[in-house]
């Protein structure tokens, strides 16, 4: 009886671990970023600009960035939801398994493949034939970093939206096709509809993803904090922003608090994402 | 005479074996069934009877590496020749599954379904064949007001029923029945059953059951399989009441199964 205590208390200390530290996060980036609201006041980060170094003016304005991480986010998804999903729907539904026994691991190795490294190729490969074909001066924008967001948010999207369909009840689909209904009349009017929930979350989760990237986006971007919606225009997210300058800020500085300022911001809308693809999945019963 | 035995006969199988991979699962199965009748199979379980019904519809053909040899006949048309249009088969022999499976779908868009994907989208003409259909399964009375729930809110009983006016809404002339009632209250029993009773008079409906006592309510004629063999086919009351096999009246005084 008593291990069986100690265990307990053992386990849900560990368990505990990680939400502590996801609270930590939430409280020390408050902490740094708070002062910033009192001098020189929050409305500073409203401003339409971002100089934070500057002899005149030093500007705050985290519209460009926001911009930015828009700009590419909507782009990214564009390119890579009508891929990933039609990929799920082929795997899951119309696959051999053969086929599936050789697809998944390779969409598995696409997720492991650490960022920088598909930055690399970004820069290398995708870079410059975005370059030729639009016949830039430079391949670093918008649309380079989309392309190869696209590609990291691919096996998210597919990983689970293949499961939402997979968990579809074999029973509607036999009823469908007992009804006189072609496969791929199946697919298309009874399983996709039955996993939209899922495919849903599977979206929410790879939007997360694609906010959240920071490296790869740093190296193909071009990093310029401007406010575009040109896909063609290099552009500056709100993670790069963070990455490249919190090297060499200034201890305290306002641009630090600034730089945290966005972090909070980040972290509160992959959580906003996080929570709402998890209440679509609690809601129709896919949570794991 | 070619031409008499047509038109007695909705279903004929004709020396139909059928195979799980290596797995023998049918064994030469004939059987004839008389159109406008209910016809039962009954048996243990694993005994087939399952099987056999699903290769009515080609419902079996979902399945990897099956086989089926012999002929089945659904209105003198061998439904396993090449030629035959599978989508056209299923119009004609509707199915109702062990577990009702309404899709996540409101009670009207469940029944149009069918309509719906054989290119039906006239409003007014699919209103009336969900209204018509339910009908015919019982059901409109209970859900008349409420179409546009989704039907994942119904009762098992009524799950089931609504699945039986799906299976109507693309009129077919066979119904085929997979233990229908097994996972359902008495109460929703006795429902279904008086349904059967009723769509006797319009289609040709082959029933699985694994209850005995509603095999002799509601059919008129009875196969008992047993390890894939069909060992006993008729009228319902003869085989119950006297049964010239053996293994027959073993099942049904319940000595096994």
């Amino acid at each position: 009886m008593r291990t069986d205590n100690f265990m307990r208390i053992l386990l849900v200390a560990t368990a505990s671990i990680s939400v502590l530290i996801v609270a930590l996060i939430f409280l020390f980036l408050g902490k740094e970023a708070m002062p910033f609201a009192f001098e020189p006041g929050i409305g500073k980060l409203f401003d339409s600009g971002w100089v934070p170094v500057s002899f005149q003016e030093e500007r705050f304005g985290i519209y460009p960035l926001v911009a930015g991480s828009s700009l590419v986010t909507v782009l990214a998804m564009l390119i890579s939801i009508p891929l990933s999903v039609v990929g799920a729907i082929y795997i899951s539904e119309v696959a051999q398994p053969m086929e599936r026994e050789i697809l998944k691991p390779f969409i598995e190795i696409l997720a492991s493949i650490p960022s920088v490294v598909l930055g690399f190729f970004g820069l290398l490969v995708l870079a410059p034939l975005v370059k030729d074909v639009f016949g830039l001066n430079s391949g670093l924008n918008a649309l380079t970093a989309s392309l190869l967001l696209a590609l990291m948010a691919l096996p998210t999207i597919i990983t689970i939206s293949e499961d939402a369909l997979a968990s579809v009840p074999q029973s509607f689909k036999q009823a469908s096709l007992a009804l006189g209904a072609s496969e791929l009349q199946t697919i298309f009017k009874v399983t996709v509809p039955a996993a939209l929930p899922g495919i849903m979350a599977a979206i929410m989760l790879g939007i997360g993803r694609v906010i959240g990237e920071t490296m790869a986006v740093l190296m193909v971007s071009g990093n310029s904090a401007i406010i575009s919606f040109f896909p063609l225009d290099p552009i500056r997210t709100m993670t790069a922003t963070i990455a490249a300058e919190m090297g060499e800020v200034p201890f305290g500085s306002h641009h630090y608090q600034a730089l945290f300022w966005i972090g909070l911001i980040l972290l509160f809308v992959t959580f906003l994402l996080n929570a709402f693809s998890r209440i679509i999945l609690k809601k129709y019963g896919m949570a794991q | 005479m070619v031409k008499m035995q047509e038109s007695n006969t909705a279903i004929q199988a004709m020396d139909v074996s059928f195979f799980y991979g290596p797995n023998q699962a049918l064994f030469n199965i004939s059987l004839d069934v008389a159109p406008k009748r209910v016809t039962a199979l009954i048996g243990p379980s694993g005994c087939g009877k399952s099987t056999f019904l699903r290769c009515l519809n080609r419902m079996n053909d979902i399945i990897p590496k099956t086989r089926l040899t012999g002929k089945v006949l659904i209105n003198g048309q061998d439904i396993y020749d090449a030629k035959e249009n599978i989508v056209d088969l299923r119009k004609q022999v509707g199915m109702v599954f062990q577990k009702s499976n309404p899709f996540p779908k409101s009670i009207f868009d469940n029944v149009a379904y069918g309509p719906r994907i054989h290119k039906l989208h006239d409003r007014k003409r699919l209103a009336e064949i969900v209204e018509k259909s339910l009908r015919r399964a019982a059901l409109w009375d209970e859900v008349k007001d409420r179409l546009g729930e989704n039907a994942m809110g119904l009762s098992g009983g009524q799950q089931q029923r609504l699945c039986i006016a799906r299976a109507l809404a693309v009129d077919p002339q066979i119904l085929l029945m997979d233990e229908p009632a097994s996972a359902l209250d008495p109460k929703s029993t006795t429902h279904i059953e008086d349904l059967i009773g009723e769509l006797r008079q319009d289609y040709t409906i082959v029933i699985v059951t694994h209850n005995m006592q509603q095999a002799a309510r509601v059919s008129d004629t009875t196969a008992f399989f047993y390890e894939g063999r069909l060992i006993e086919l008729g009228r319902t009351k003869r085989i119950f009441t006297k049964p010239k096999e053996k293994q027959t009246e073993d099942y049904i005084t319940g000595r096994f199964g």
